[in-house]
C-alpha cells in the first residue's frame, strides 16, 4: 500500500521522531470475525484477491479444504479448517479466517529496521508501505501470529492491509463486503466489541459455555477480533495463539540492546578520544632506539 | 616494500594484505549492519545503494569476512597463546594506559590486549556467520523455525556490538601507540619500537639474527 495522507500515523517503524499527528479525531476501527457464523465458502478469500489484484499460484490438493495451504505474499487471508471432536464426541468443524490481526502493539512494526516501512494509522490499521520495505524479514520474527510473507521476486513483505485504501474512503474491507452470512463485520472497535458481547451471550445461551471474544491483551488488543465458541482454547482454531505476545527475544533485542549498544559504541569511542587528550600518544623515544642499539650484536652497533 | 636499514618486519606482505581485506569487510559490515540495527543510523544504507541493497549485500560481505579472517587465524594463532607474561602485563594495565613503559613487564610479539582482540574476533566472527546464516532471509528464511530466527537475530546483534566495541579499541590502540599503523601498512617497525613495546620478541629476533616477524618463542 502507499501512504494514506488522510490518516495520521500513530506508529511508524524505525523512527525516532513523532509522526505527523494533527488529525486526532479518527475512530479506532475493528473487523469482527464471528467464527460461529462462518460457513467456509471462501468468498472473503476471493474478494481479497479481487480487490487487491492478487493471484497466488494454483497449488495442489492436499486432502484438506485449506486452499492454498498457507498464507503467502499474494494470499493475505486464508480459511483454515479444523475438525474438532468435542467432549460429547461430536464433530465440530471450526473454520477460521486467518490473516493479519492488526495488533494495537504490532510486533512487526517493533522489529522493522526500515523507517516508514510499517506504519499504524490512527484508526488502528497496521500497514506495510512497500516502497520502504528492505526485505530483511524482521517483521516475520516480530509477528506473534506468523502472518507476514516475503515475496522472493521483489523481496518485499506482504500481508492484509485491512483494505486501508477502502477504509480510508469510508468503505468496509472487501472480505466484509463479500461475506454472505454476516460472519465478518466492520465498524468502530467499540461497536464491534459491543456486538461481539451480544453474540457471545447468544452462544452461551445455546450451550457454548466458553464462548467469548478474542481480543488478546498481550498485544494490546487487536483490530481484527474473533468471536469463538471455545474462547478458552483459541489454539483449537488451527493454532490461533492462546496468549499472543511479542517474543521476549524480540523485546530484548529492540527495547534493551538497541539503545544500550549504540551508547556502548559511542562511549568506547569517547573513552579513546579522551585518553588521547589526557594521556596522549605512546611514542618511541630516542632513548628506546639507543637502548635497542645496545642489545644489537657488536657489528651492527655502528651503522 | 622498501624497508629502511635497522628496522624489523612486524607483519609480512601476506599478513598485511589479509589484514586489510578483513578490515575492509569489517568496516563495510559495521556500516551496513548498524544501518539495519538502529534507525538513527539508517542513513548509512545510502552508502550501499539503499535499504534493499544493504540487506542484499551485507551477508555476502560476511562470507568474505569469514574466509578472510580464517586466513588471519592461520597466520597469527601461534603467537597468540596466553602465557604468564600476559598476566604480569595485565596486572600492570594501569601503567600501560598511562604510557609508563618503565613499569610494564616485557612481552613477546603480542601483548594480552592484542591477544584478546585476536581471540574475541576468532570467537565472534564464526558466531556472527552462523547466526547470520539463520537470518539470511533470501536463502535460509524457510530453513529454520521463526523462534530460532528470533534467537539468532538477538545473538547476532549482541555479537556484532561486542565485535564493534573491540574493533574501536583495536583502532584506537593503533592510533595511540605510534608506529603501529606503519607496522600494518608498510610492515616494519624500528628497533626502538620493538624494544619499547615487545622486548622479548625483539631479543628473540636479535638472538636468532632474524629480521622478523618470526621467531617469537
Amino acid at each position: 500500500m502507499s501512504d494514506l495522507q488522510s490518516q495520521d500515523y500513530i506508529r511508524r517503524s524505525a523512527s525516532t521522531l513523532t509522526p505527523p499527528s494533527i488529525r486526532h479525531h479518527e475512530q479506532e476501527v475493528a473487523k469482527l470475525i464471528d467464527v460461529s457464523r462462518c460457513i467456509g465458502c471462501k468468498a472473503c478469500q476471493s474478494a481479497c484477491m479481487e480487490w487487491n489484484d492478487l493471484r497466488p499460484e494454483v497449488g495442489h490438493f492436499n486432502g484438506s479444504y485449506d486452499n492454498p495451504q498457507d498464507l503467502g505474499p499474494s494470499t493475505w487471508t486464508l480459511m483454515r479448517f479444523t475438525e474438532y471432536e468435542n467432549e460429547q464426541g461430536n464433530l465440530e468443524w471450526l473454520i477460521r479466517k486467518d490473516g493479519c490481526m492488526h495488533c494495537e502493539d504490532p510486533g512487526c512494526l517493533k522489529a522493522c529496521p526500515a523507517p516508514g516501512a510499517i506504519v499504524q494509522y490512527a484508526n488502528g490499521i497496521v500497514d506495510f508501505i512497500s516502497e520502504n520495505c528492505i526485505g530483511c524479514g524482521y517483521c516475520v520474527k516480530g509477528c506473534p501470529f506468523n502472518i507476514p510473507r516475503i515475496n522472493p521476486v521483489d523481496h518485499k513483505s506482504y500481508k492484509c492491509t485491512l483494505c486501508s485504501d477502502r477504509v480510508g474512503v469510508g468503505l468496509e474491507p472487501a472480505c466484509v463486503k463479500a461475506c454472505p452470512t454476516g460472519a465478518i463485520l466492520f465498524g468502530s472497535k467499540s461497536d464491534m466489541t459491543d456486538w461481539a458481547g451480544e453474540r457471545v451471550a447468544e452462544l452461551k445461551s445455546r450451550g457454548f459455555a466458553n464462548a467469548g471474544l478474542y481480543d488478546p491483551p498481550g498485544v494490546g488488543g487487536t483490530h481484527v477480533m474473533y468471536v469463538l465458541h471455545h474462547a478458552d482454547k483459541p489454539s483449537l482454531y488451527a493454532g490461533l495463539p492462546d496468549e499472543p505476545h511479542i517474543s521476549k527475544f524480540v523485546g530484548l533485542w529492540k527495547s534493551v540492546i538497541k539503545p544500550l549498544a549504540i551508547a556502548g559504541i559511542a562511549l568506547t569511542a569517547l573513552a579513546g578520544f579522551f585518553h588521547a587528550i589526557v594521556v596522549g600518544p605512546n611514542e618511541t623515544t630516542s632513548e628506546d632506539e639507543e637502548e635497542a642499539r645496545h642489545l644489537l650484536p657488536h657489528a651492527d652497533k655502528k651503522p | 616494500m622498501n624497508r629502511p636499514k635497522g628496522t624489523y618486519i612486524r607483519n609480512n606482505t601476506l599478513a598485511r594484505v589479509n589484514h586489510w581485506i578483513t578490515a575492509g569487510c569489517f568496516v563495510l559490515l559495521t556500516l551496513s549492519g548498524l544501518s539495519m540495527f538502529h534507525p538513527v543510523l539508517f542513513f548509512l544504507s545510502d552508502l550501499f545503494g539503499g535499504g534493499q541493497w544493504t540487506r542484499a549485500v551485507h551477508p555476502w560481505i560476511g562470507v568474505a569476512l569469514l574466509i578472510s579472517y580464517a586466513g588471519l587465524i592461520v597466520q597469527f594463532w601461534r603467537d597468540n597463546f596466553f602465557s604468564k607474561d600476559d598476566l604480569a602485563w595485565t596486572l600492570a594495565l594501569d601503567k600501560v594506559l598511562r604510557n609508563e613503559e618503565e613499569g610494564v613487564p616485557p612481552i613477546g610479539r603480542f601483548n594480552a590486549g592484542q591477544k584478546l582482540v585476536f581471540w574475541a574476533m576468532t570467537l565472534l566472527i564464526p558466531v556472527l556467520f552462523l547466526t547470520g546464516l539463520v537470518i539470511w532471509e533470501v536463502y535460509f528464511g524457510e530453513a529454520t523455525s521463526i523462534e530460532a530466527q528470533r534467537v539468532a537475530v538477538l545473538i547476532h546483534s549482541l555479537a556484532a556490538i561486542a565485535a564493534i566495541i573491540i574493533w574501536v579499541v583495536h583502532v584506537y590502540a593503533a592510533i595511540w601507540v605510534k608506529g603501529s599503523i606503519r607496522a600494518m601498512t608498510q610492515g616494519y617497525v624500528t628497533a626502538g619500537w620493538a624494544y619499547r613495546h615487545h622486548r622479548k620478541w625483539f631479543k628473540r629476533l636479535i638472538e636468532t639474527g632474524s629480521t622478523g616477524p618470526t621467531p617469537n618463542e
